[in-house]
């Protein structure tokens, strides 16, 4: 192990701007700009440091696309696997149904072989299956031809810039052109991932995060009797972003709001997953989108800071694997006009890990490898 | 539906988080703006959908009620600020 890296905290964030120990700074800047930008959140550490080549590959957790949206924005390869396919022992949970650990690499082939060593049932995880790990390497390489790729119409979303719907379509091309058959698909819930995600995840988190109370460890502020000392204690311990998830967590969880807002969300969750099963059972092997929804942004950029529901828009294409459960991978495919990268989504069948590497290490042969140039 | 200070800091009391008035009032704007979101599931007719409570079918596994890491309390309490026989202290929980 070389070291340990910096996060957004209790991994809430898409930009590490809510670390305790102040944002990482992404390596890559636009084309003839000095403008510090973001690596994405919450494991942005992981993917600077592996597209800096600081080290060569890194652990990193994703519960609404925390691997994969730092790996778009850095020009890595990051893997969400199955939920269940890795052990999430020693990890501090935020929400339990979704968390899920991989690795982040500058390769494919490196995020596999990373994906290997990490995969495994644990006695000390529960909810860690006790399946056989595939040899993922082996996969790549493999032909994608006859596969059938699904494009989901839901994922081309108003005020999406122009260069990533042209990644995209330069993507379908590249699998079609390796004899992949490129086939529309809808899901027609996917708007409601994020809404639904944005109750679910909180309510977990205000759950998971009751351990934070003075008593058991970390931090403690003295307080004039038990309660104050609570509340004391988790108002300086817990930073804003942090606050005010536990309060939807809270709020939704409250008596009265239960059924309106946490069932609600639970059964929403049941049919964004029927919309991928619906697809699988129609033959497609795996599903192309953009990663995100923008390259990386600038740090402290006003108008995100004003406003949680647009930071947490950077999600909206990754966070409907989380609340399925399902793998997805996310390789670099290009960069935009200002010369910084973006990445692709591939979203696979319930520990189909294989097909993820062999497809995406297909679009990483097409697309070129991406490396920062250095200013550090 | 949208929160008023009071809602926040009543919410803000059941989650054990000190607030004053300035935090309560920003909190109510960013949970109004979080609230108007999620809205937008009201549109999603979820009649006879069953809730999900387990993402992949699977079964719930028990460990074994054994001693398995060691039997050796003393290493496990050594950083622990103050202990007595083995036990963590704690600041008083039960009034």
């Amino acid at each position: 192990m070389l070291g340990k890296l910096n996060m957004d905290e209790f991994a809430m964030g898409s930009s590490n701007e809510t670390s305790y120990y102040g944002p990482v700074i992404n390596p890559w800047k636009a084309e003839g700009s000095n403008l510090e930008r973001v690596p994405g959140g919450s494991s942005g550490g992981s993917a600077a440091a592996v597209a800096a080549h600081l080290c060569a590959g890194a652990t990193a957790t994703d519960t609404g696309g925390s691997i994969r949206q730092p790996a778009a924005f850095t020009g890595t390869v990051g893997i969400k696997p199955t939920y269940g396919r890795c052990s999430r022992w020693g990890v501090v949970a935020f929400a339990s149904s979704l968390d899920q650990a991989g690795p982040l690499a500058r390769d494919v082939r490196d995020a596999a072989i990373l994906l290997k060593s990490m995969a495994s049932v644990d006695d000390k995880d529960t909810t860690s299956v006790d399946l056989p790990v595939p040899d993922y390497e082996a996969a790549i390489g493999q032909s994608v031809k006859g596969m059938k790729i699904g494009i989901p119409k839901e994922y081309r979303v108003e005020g999406m810039p122009e260069d990533i719907e042209k990644l995209w379509q330069q993507g379908i091309a590249w699998l079609k052109d390796s004899g992949a058959e490129i086939v529309d698909i809808s899901l027609p819930h996917t708007k409601y991932a994020l809404p639904a995600y944005y109750i679910v995840a909180p309510a977990e988190a205000s759950s998971n995060l009751a351990r934070y109370d003075g008593v058991k460890y970390g931090l403690r502020v003295p307080g004039k009797d038990i309660a104050d000392m609570y509340e004391k204690t988790r108002a300086e311990g817990f930073g804003h972003e942090v606050q005010r998830r536990i309060m939807i967590g809270t709020y939704v969880l409250s008596a009265g709001y239960y059924d309106a807002y946490y069932l609600k969300a639970q059964k929403v969750r049941t049919l964004i997953k029927r919309d991928f099963e619906n697809v699988f059972a129609q033959g497609i092997d795996t599903i192309l989108t953009p990663a995100t929804p923008s390259a990386a942004f600038g740090i402290a950029d006003q108008e995100l800071a004003n406003d949680p529901v647009k930071m947490y828009l950077n999600d909206i294409f990754t966070v409907t694997v989380n609340m399925a459960g399902l793998p997805g991978i996310s390789v670099p495919a290009g960069l935009d006009a200002n010369g910084l990268p973006l990445g692709l989504q591939l979203i696979g069948k319930p520990f189909d890990e294989e097909t993820l590497f062999r497809t995406a290490s297909v679009i990483e042969r097409a697309a070129g490898r991406f490396t920062p140039e250095k200013w550090w | 539906m949208s929160v008023d200070t009071a809602t926040v800091k009543r919410v803000a009391k059941l989650a054990r988080i000190a607030v004053d008035d300035e935090a309560a009032d920003r909190m109510t704007g960013e949970l109004n703006a979080i609230l108007g979101f999620v809205e937008m599931l009201g549109e999603v007719d979820v009649a006879g959908v069953e809730p999900m409570t387990s993402v992949m079918p699977m079964e719930m596994k028990k460990r074994h009620d054994n001693v398995t890491d060691g039997d050796k309390a003393d290493d496990i309490v050594a950083n622990a600020p103050e202990t007595e026989r083995n036990f963590f202290l704690v600041p008083k929980v039960v009034e």
